[in-house]
């Protein structure tokens, strides 16, 4: 099959008004950093300089934490539930009405196709401050007792490859359970954070409830491990979520850590082949593969190995790589150099520890940051590329021949955050998704989100969960 | 005709449904609340805590796998076990916590019912804790409650038998199978209640009693990359042992109930808390159509 020719189609930058440099979001004020400096943010599909950043030392960290302490003390914790409700439903409503503008913004910064921020990470970040806003004078239906009490000032710290959705999973939970929150964005992804900002000051969000500092990991240790925090919650590696367990160890603060992982995709030879394989696809490419709960590894069923890696690897020939702003684009760019070294890295030991290396022919860009989309076949258990997180466009392919043998490979793997199970068997499902040890588990889907919908997972891929009733007991101090 | 001479038993480990002396050989004394000799208890070692994980590893898929039904009428069977050795119970408590009879006697009938509490808890804690969760899509998509795992138990220094009900019931209602080191002072309340269980019909492995010091076996359970749960109840009040087992916790990203700062009162009514600290959230996503 050969790819369909498509004239470039570009989403306009023009909506959106990068400035040249960005000051810190402290007590509703953007200010310049006390004993910070300043980095900069590229863009990773051209590595053009897309503006000055600060970056927070200790002595911001503190004053933010003190802002959000003060409104904490002062205004949120004294607000009625229903107000903070209708705080939260504003944010909502504004960023309905600036979508298009953030959805330009997160491609630009992130790399991602801007079909994905607009139809995906945007609408998903709206229906999160929709979802918990509705919470915030319901919180003694939640579950954590007759009458649960916020923890006061949530420290959080967030990653690069959704930014302001993994901002929306954090703020909209904490602010609906009455925290004021510090949050710090990745320092490759901060411009929809300080966007947010604004929204926040748009909204007439009383100052303090809300401060984004921006930085590297410096700024985020000095943050957690700020004494006037009662609350951390982090995504992002498993092994910067182990450094936040024991910097919260003896301390009085509560953690939630949602961190990496290396969910087994397992297909049945009873299943729907064609639709496996848009799983697959979705499972591993999707936003670059930049997804901690992406389909990395692929377990096939021996008798349709052939089959589903020929359609795979004709489906990956149709794959669009280029321009994250243009609307046919299917994969972005990798969002940093050093992103990319990593993945480089792993695929390189993959090919010298005797897999297979197999990618669809196409062009890169020459500037910028750019990976094909990558199979591997021929992958063992014990290969590095069957066990560590990659975070990029890089399949891994291995073959089962009964449903134990497909669940003790899936298992097989210190992390526990998400598996796919494609079969037409329906108590089949149902097994399968007992027997896998992951938090969330899509039977023929994958990849799929929802503000309702608890998303978080077992062993070492973290503890505690973002989305629905169980995400906001992440926020409420009570009975659960 | 002279006092007939009673009988003494020699209190041992309890692992994986057998009763096995620490393979260290060692043992230590146990006193009452005045000091007097009571029994030499077995002195676990690094090498029986870890082959308590591995027996506890071993009931995993049996336990977690029983029916909610089932395991809500085990723990049942553990209270009506235990009523039958109420006195020897209530002798253990006053012996151990220094309290008059009557109050030991208070203390055993709570931890009875304790378990007749937990034990209902098993075939509804799902439905309170899961849910159906309406996502804006054509999906099914639902969340349940799955047992943790292994859970390593510190039970708690004061009180023997009620504490330690306390602490291990609700461990076991969700599925998890456990490894429990009793209070190092007042051991014998959970060498009897081993007894128990494993003559009701709790399955071998499921709960695993180590007897000895915090400072030998708790490091060892605190850092084992096979424990997925701590519950650290018996370092209340001792702020750097729990804070160095938190530490170790985090190897493997544990999940921690952590120390309070001093023993709580064990008389007041449970919450989920205990029940809910080992549970994982599962979601699961199926597409509806035609």
């Amino acid at each position: 099959m050969t790819k369909f020719e498509y004239a470039p189609a570009p989403e306009s930058r023009a909506i959106v008004d990068i400035q040249s440099s960005y000051g810190l979001f402290v007590n509703g004020e953007f200010v310049d950093p006390v004993d910070g400096s300043m980095f900069k943010s590229v863009n990773p599909a051209t590595e053009e300089v897309l503006a000055e950043i600060a970056a927070a030392g200790a002595d911001d960290v503190d004053k933010a934490v003190q802002a959000a302490r003060r409104a904490y003390e002062r205004t949120w914790s004294r607000l009625s539930g229903r107000d903070r409700g209708k705080y939260l439903f504003r944010i909502a409503r504004i960023i309905q009405e600036r979508a298009r503008e953030l959805a330009v913004l997160e491609s630009i910064d992130n790399g991602k196709p801007i079909r994905e921020s607009r139809d995906v990470d945007i609408p998903l970040v709206a229906a999160h401050f929709f979802y918990y806003a509705g919470w915030a004078d319901k919180l003694s239906w939640a579950g954590a007792g007759p009458d649960p009490k916020p923890y006061g000032v949530a420290a959080q710290v967030i990653p690069w490859n959704f930014p302001l959705l993994m901002l929306a999973w954090k703020i909209a939970p904490a602010l609906a359970a009455g925290n004021t929150v510090v949050l710090k964005p990745a320092e490759t992804t901060p411009l929809t954070a300080l966007l947010f900002a604004e929204i926040c000051q748009q909204a007439d969000l009383p100052p303090g409830v809300v401060n984004i500092l921006t930085g590297a990991g410096d700024t985020g240790r000095a943050l957690v491990e700020h004494p006037g925090v009662d609350k951390v919650a982090f995504t992002g590696s498993t092994e910067v979520g182990k450094q936040i367990a024991r910097s919260v160890a003896g301390t009085a603060k509560k953690a939630t850590l949602e961190l990496g992982g290396k969910a087994a995709n397992i297909v049945f030879d009873d299943a729907p082949i064609d639709q496996a394989v848009e799983g697959i696809v979705n499972g591993i490419f999707f936003n670059q593969g930049h997804v901690c709960c992406a389909g990395s590894r692929l377990l096939v069923q021996e008798s349709v190995y052939d089959d589903v890696l020929d359609r795979l690897k004709r489906r990956l020939g149709t794959l669009r790589v280029g321009d994250p702003l243009d609307k046919n684009t299917d994969i972005g760019a990798i969002n940093s150099a050093e992103q990319l070294a990593r993945i480089r890295e792993l695929s390189e030991v993959g090919e010298a520890e005797g897999a297979e290396r197999w990618s669809p022919e196409c062009e890169l860009p020459e500037r910028g940051f750019w990976f094909p989309p990558t199979v591997f076949t021929g992958v063992s258990q014990a290969h590095r590329i069957a066990r560590e997180e990659i975070f990029g466009p890089v399949l891994s392919v291995l073959t089962f021949r009964t449903p134990a043998e497909a669940v003790e490979k899936a298992n097989n793997t210190p992390f526990g955050l998400s598996a796919g199970v494609w079969t037409d068997k329906g108590s089949r499902i149902l097994w399968m998704a007992q027997q896998l040890r992951a938090g969330v588990v899509w039977a023929n889907t994958f990849n799929r989100f929802d503000p309702t919908s608890p998303f978080g997972g077992y062993k070492e891929s973290g503890y505690g969960r973002e989305g629905g009733r169980h995400g906001l007991l992440a926020y409420l101090k009570g009975e659960h | 005709m002279a006092e007939r001479l009673a009988v003494k038993k020699t209190y041992k480990l309890y692992v994986g449904g057998k009763f096995p002396r620490s393979e260290s050989g060692r043992s230590y004394e146990v006193t009452d609340a005045k000091g007097r000799f009571l029994a030499n208890a077995a002195w676990a070692s690094r090498k029986d805590a870890r082959d308590a994980v591995v027996a506890a590893r071993k009931a995993v898929p049996g336990w977690s796998g029983a029916t909610a039904y089932n395991r809500g009428q085990v723990l049942y069977r553990v209270a009506e076990v235990m009523e039958g050795r109420h006195a020897q119970f209530t002798d253990e408590v006053a012996a151990g916590e220094g309290v008059a009879r009557a109050k030991a006697s208070a203390l055993v009938d709570e931890a009875i019912d304790r378990w007749v509490w937990y034990a209902g808890w098993a075939d509804k804690i799902a439905q309170v804790v899961g849910s159906s969760n309406p996502v804006a899509g054509p999906y099914f998509d639902f969340s349940v409650p799955e047992p943790t795992g292994v859970v390593a138990l510190l039970a708690p220094q004061r009180s023997s038998l009620l504490g330690l009900v306390s602490v291990l019931a609700p461990a076991l209602v969700g599925g998890n199978t456990t490894v429990l080191l009793a209070s190092a002072e007042r051991p014998l309340p959970a060498i009897t209640l081993s007894e128990v269980l494993a003559t009701s019909d709790v399955p071998g492995g499921v709960v695993n009693v180590l007897t000895g010091t915090l400072s030998d076996t708790a490091p060892i359970l605190a850092a084992h990359m096979d424990v997925n749960a701590v519950d650290l109840a018996g370092a209340a009040g001792d702020a750097e042992l729990a804070t160095s087992l938190e530490l170790a916790a985090a190897d493997n990203l544990k999940r921690v109930v952590r120390a309070p700062a001093a023993e709580p009162d064990w008389l007041a009514e449970p919450g989920l808390e205990r029940v809910t600290a080992y549970l994982e959230t599962k979601t699961v996503w199926h597409p509806v159509g035609v």
